[in-house]
């Protein structure tokens, strides 16, 4: 069947059965790499993107639910500059392995676009889905800080 | 030639327009070749990149004594370093390059540098065992030293001077007296082969004439340029090896036994044939796959399959419930080691008080947040692995064994992954892809499921222990017994291809099992009599068992310190004595000191206590009223030549049980630091992996199945369990910090080792009940609160 998907600004058109997972879709028919596999039951954040302002998991989203904007990863940056939250997370040398960092990041975009300046209590509770392995979780709230103090939100979804 | 300075383009490149095999080529052949780097379209290069592959075997092992498999200088006078280890992301790849920078006389953002894939860079292992820095830095270093040395030789000839008239600054040489004059790297050698033979009779020895730079005159060592694997990984333009996509692809996935142990006895293929896009279901033994051209395809024929099983005539294994009391009533499945110093009999007997306490600790698994991968391409009747195992080069040769193909013909690329910190599936994963790409005949991409990667990983190995401790009239410990018995029977190996679990389920045997192996503690204390045994104990199902073991981040080390500092603390406890000073009157009365092991251990609990502002008095606390208890605890020690002490400082929660650790200290000692803000991080990230197996981390089975399959049945740290505060101090190279000659030792692990100790002694001091056995989670603890009544 033939769906058409809006993703980081471009539509495209793929042939998946309607029962195609969202984040097959985004790493096998478009290409993309940020997106990760991560468990497939929406337990871990891996596979984490936008849609429409809200953080989305596509392991568990088929391809038939979608409605609306997707972003990725890839589509956070703007015209070759990075998102504020990209950037933080390069100042902070936030990953180490960084295969779980996409949902941190997306799950990170999602909360400054709805709350510019949360509380650490706040960012705790928005960010508690987001897993990760090699538990850089002590810097990715320091990053996600370091956005709130110097940035309003500048991503895609801020002017939704 | 354009040289992209952003590393991760070359990585594109690597495995995007056949720089492999320019690469085999620049090695193979003599005379002058340019590696071309250039970025072509994505697909195309792909297609050109397989096509070049057909032609590219056999895949001849880059000679470690040449200076060309290190080093290339390019004709921008730029360099790219070829390393044969692999970086998991701690900044290994950052640090490695800091080195040869300073070694070789050239600016950091001038290089690059490519890592662990077997047919580009020099065999040395791998990673593992926080050896990366502290061994295999020092070839790096000797042969950047040596091609500096070589390319002052040339330019002495270029300019026809003495070499001791000419200086280096920024891959450039100039004459001492006339600084207008000069040369580049690149004007010299750029594009072309040193063809200089280096010596050394292993990897790890490898030398040219030059001798490496003191301490004092290194400049990139030191300081920390960012990671350059860092903006790939946040911008989504890394190509990771989940990522990579052939040619005529299919994707597989496996499907397990239900019961571990369990015989397959029949298939139905007519379950899943009409699934579409099915290309095969492959079977070999009790090993089955499935194979489609569409992952979600393959996925779906992995859960519809029909197969049916025969469970094993006796339990593989005890319930995780029972596991402890199996372990102690157990055989050893080798006779078990005892170390003795002085008469620890006698010692005990004549002690005014003597305590003993038993530890336990779960099996843990390394459940990586990727489950494991690969790609296998059979091209050419070759075999090339595209994988993030850490170890490629056993990969390698463990494939090449297995599937009975000479070594030439086999290649693994190592590209970035989920790191799990050791010995993971991901190996498990590069023989599966391997095997299916050869029956299929086309390649084959295969990730495992979650349930797969959490049931089925390589465990930690579970652990019991027993001690013993007698202390004289003023509180100080004359004798000590430890006793510790760990189950590690089927242990996965480096390139052994029978350790790993297709070879198990196809009914392939190793002569006998790999035993790992029940560790001793490293600490410096000054103890006159004691008794150290271990033994290692099996369980009933040996093999094609989801318990098989397998190195997970220093792998007995935190089961050993938690029991060993705990008890530490016990005694501490036992003698009325601060928990601190305790420990500092033991490291004080130690006599030898070789390698300043006594005085960094001194230099690191002290250095600690001073960051935390630890106060005098010993544990537990007075207990308080309110609902939160508040406490410290500390544990020190070394992991190789590396010495920590960390203290936490922990809330338990009365009414829940709920333990947060509010605050983290580290002071931590690895003798010369590469990449400061780079070894903070790792730093504290090993802590806060050790806090997740201290607060959740544990495997449970039943008497057929591992029950801990996904991130509810088996949970792991997360944003709220993150400390407030975590502090680090770097007490390096103390008592000579200043030293020339100082080396610099492993720091993946170290700060890893002691955490679950040092939380357990932390909720002893606040509530005064003593937990003997991790993950201390909330349950855990709350039942242990009523029992005594807090």
């Amino acid at each position: 069947m033939n769906f058409k998907l809006h993703v980081n600004g471009a539509t495209h058109e793929v042939d998946a059965a309607p029962s195609t997972p969202l984040l097959y879709v985004l790493r096998n028919d478009l290409g993309l790499h940020g997106p990760h596999f991560g468990c497939g039951l929406g337990q871990c954040g891996a596979c984490s993107v936008i849609i429409d302002g809200a953080v989305t998991r596509s392991c568990i989203m088929t391809v038939s639910q979608v409605r609306g904007q997707i972003t990725t990863l890839e589509g956070l940056s703007k015209n070759g500059k990075l998102d504020p939250v990209q950037q933080a997370w390069i100042d902070e040398q936030v990953p180490q392995c960084g295969y779980c960092q996409n949902g941190q990041i997306m799950t990170a975009r999602a909360l400054l676009n709805r709350n510019p300046n949360p509380s650490d209590a706040e960012i705790r509770v928005a960010m508690e889905g987001a897993l990760c392995r090699c538990m850089t979780y002590y810097r990715v709230q320091a990053a996600i800080k370091r956005v709130a103090r110097g940035t309003t939100p500048t991503g895609p979804e801020a002017a939704k | 030639m354009s040289m992209p300075h952003l590393p991760r383009a070359i990585e594109t490149a690597f495995e995007t327009n056949g720089f492999a095999a320019s690469r085999r080529s620049f090695l193979q052949n003599s005379g002058a070749l340019v590696i071309s780097l250039g970025l072509g379209s994505r697909d195309n290069a792909f297609a050109a990149a397989a096509e070049a592959d057909k032609m590219a075997g056999p895949y001849v092992d880059p000679d470690y004594r040449q200076l060309d498999s290190w080093i290339v200088i390019h004709p921008d006078n730029t360099a790219t370093f070829f390393v044969g280890k692999t970086d998991g992301g701690q900044g290994t790849g950052t640090a490695f390059r800091q080195m040869m920078c300073d070694e070789l006389d050239i600016a950091f953002d001038k290089t690059s540098l490519i890592m662990g894939s077997t047919d580009t860079t020099p065999d040395q292992g791998g990673s593992g065992g926080s050896d990366a820095i502290e061994r295999d830095g020092w070839p790096m270093r000797r042969v950047a030293a040596e091609a500096r040395r070589v390319l002052l030789e040339l330019a002495g000839r270029h300019f026809n001077v003495p070499v001791t008239q000419l200086e280096v600054r920024n891959a450039t040489i100039a004459l001492r007296s006339d600084a207008a004059k000069s040369v580049t790297y690149a004007e010299l050698v750029g594009g072309k082969r040193f063809n200089v033979a280096l010596n050394g009779g292993n990897v790890d020895e490898t030398a040219g004439v030059a001798q490496v730079k003191p301490v004092d005159r290194l400049q990139v060592v030191g300081t920390s340029p960012h990671r350059y694997d860092i903006p790939g990984k946040v911008d989504g333009s890394l190509k990771w090896a989940v990522d990579v996509k052939l040619p005529r692809m299919v994707h597989a996935r496996n499907v397990r036994p239900p019961v571990a142990g369990a015989t397959l006895r029949d298939i139905d293929e007519s379950s899943v044939a009409k699934i579409p896009g099915f290309v095969r279901v492959v079977r070999h033994g009790n090993y089955v796959a499935v194979v489609c051209e569409r992952e979600e395809q393959a996925i779906q024929a992995a859960r519809q399959l029909q197969i049916q099983w025969q469970p094993p005539a006796t339990a593989p294994f005890p319930a995780s419930d029972q596991l402890f009391d199996y372990m102690r009533r157990a055989s050893p499945t080798s006779p078990g080691r005892a170390e003795s110093q002085g008469d620890t009999e006698a010692g005990l007997k004549a002690a005014s008080l003597v305590i003993e306490a038993e530890y336990e600790v779960p099996f843990q698994g390394h459940t990586a947040i990727g489950p494991a991968h690969a790609l296998a391409d059979p091209s050419n009747d070759q075999m090339t692995i595209y994988s993030n195992d850490m170890k490629s080069y056993g990969l390698r040769n463990g494939v090449a064994q297995f599937l009975g193909m000479p070594r030439e013909r086999v290649r693994v690329v190592y590209m970035d992954g989920p790191q799990a910190y050791g010995r993971t599936a991901a190996d498990d994963a590069g023989f599966e892809a391997a095997f299916l790409a050869r029956e299929v005949g086309r390649p084959v991409r295969l990730q495992w499921m979650r349930n797969e990667e959490t049931g089925w990983d390589t465990k930690g190995p579970a652990y019991v222990f027993k001690l013993r401790g007698g202390l004289d009239k003023a509180g100080k410990l004359v004798a000590l017994e430890y006793d510790a018995c760990a189950v590690d029977y089927n242990h996965l190996g480096y390139n052994e291809p029978d350790t790993v679990l297709i070879s198990q389920l196809m009914g392939r045997r190793p002569k006998a099992p790999a035993k790992g192996a029940a560790e001793t503690p490293s600490v410096q204390y000054a103890i006159p009599n004691k008794r150290m045994a271990t033994r290692v104990v099996g369980l009933p199902l040996t093999w094609e068992t989801p318990l098989r073991t397998g190195n997970l981040r220093d792998p007995n080390g935190p089961q050993v310190t938690f029991a060993f500092e705990s008890f530490m603390d016990e005694l501490a406890t036992a003698a009325k004595a601060d928990p601190v000073q305790f420990r500092l009157d033991l490291l004080n009365d130690g006599k030898e000191d070789e390698a300043f092991r006594k005085a960094r251990s001194l230099a690191v609990v002290r250095a600690a206590a001073k960051a935390y502002g630890w106060e005098p008095r010993p544990s537990p606390k007075k207990p308080s009223a309110g609902q939160i208890l508040a406490g410290r605890g500390i544990a020190y020690t070394y992991r190789g030549r590396t010495v920590v002490a960390v203290i936490a400082e922990v809330e338990v929660n009365r009414q829940t049980g709920r333990v947060w650790a509010k605050r983290l200290v580290c002071a931590h000692d690895c003798g010369l630091v590469i990449n400061p803000e780079g070894l903070r991080r790792t730093i504290e990230c090993g802590m806060l992996h050790g806090l997740s197996r201290a607060l959740w981390e544990e495997v449970r089975f039943d008497t057929e199945k591992v029950l801990s399959v996904d991130w509810v049945t088996h949970p792991s740290l997360r944003h709220s369990d993150t400390p407030e505060t975590i502090d680090v101090v770097m007490v390096n190279g103390d008592p000579h910090p200043d030293r020339t000659d100082l080396a610099p030792y492993g720091a993946g692990e170290a700060s890893h080792k002691p955490l679950i100790a040092a939380i357990a002694n932390a909720i002893y001091d606040a509530t005064g009940v003593r937990m003997h056995r991790p993950p201390f989670r909330k349950e855990r603890v709350l039942a242990a609160l009523k029992a005594e009544n807090v």
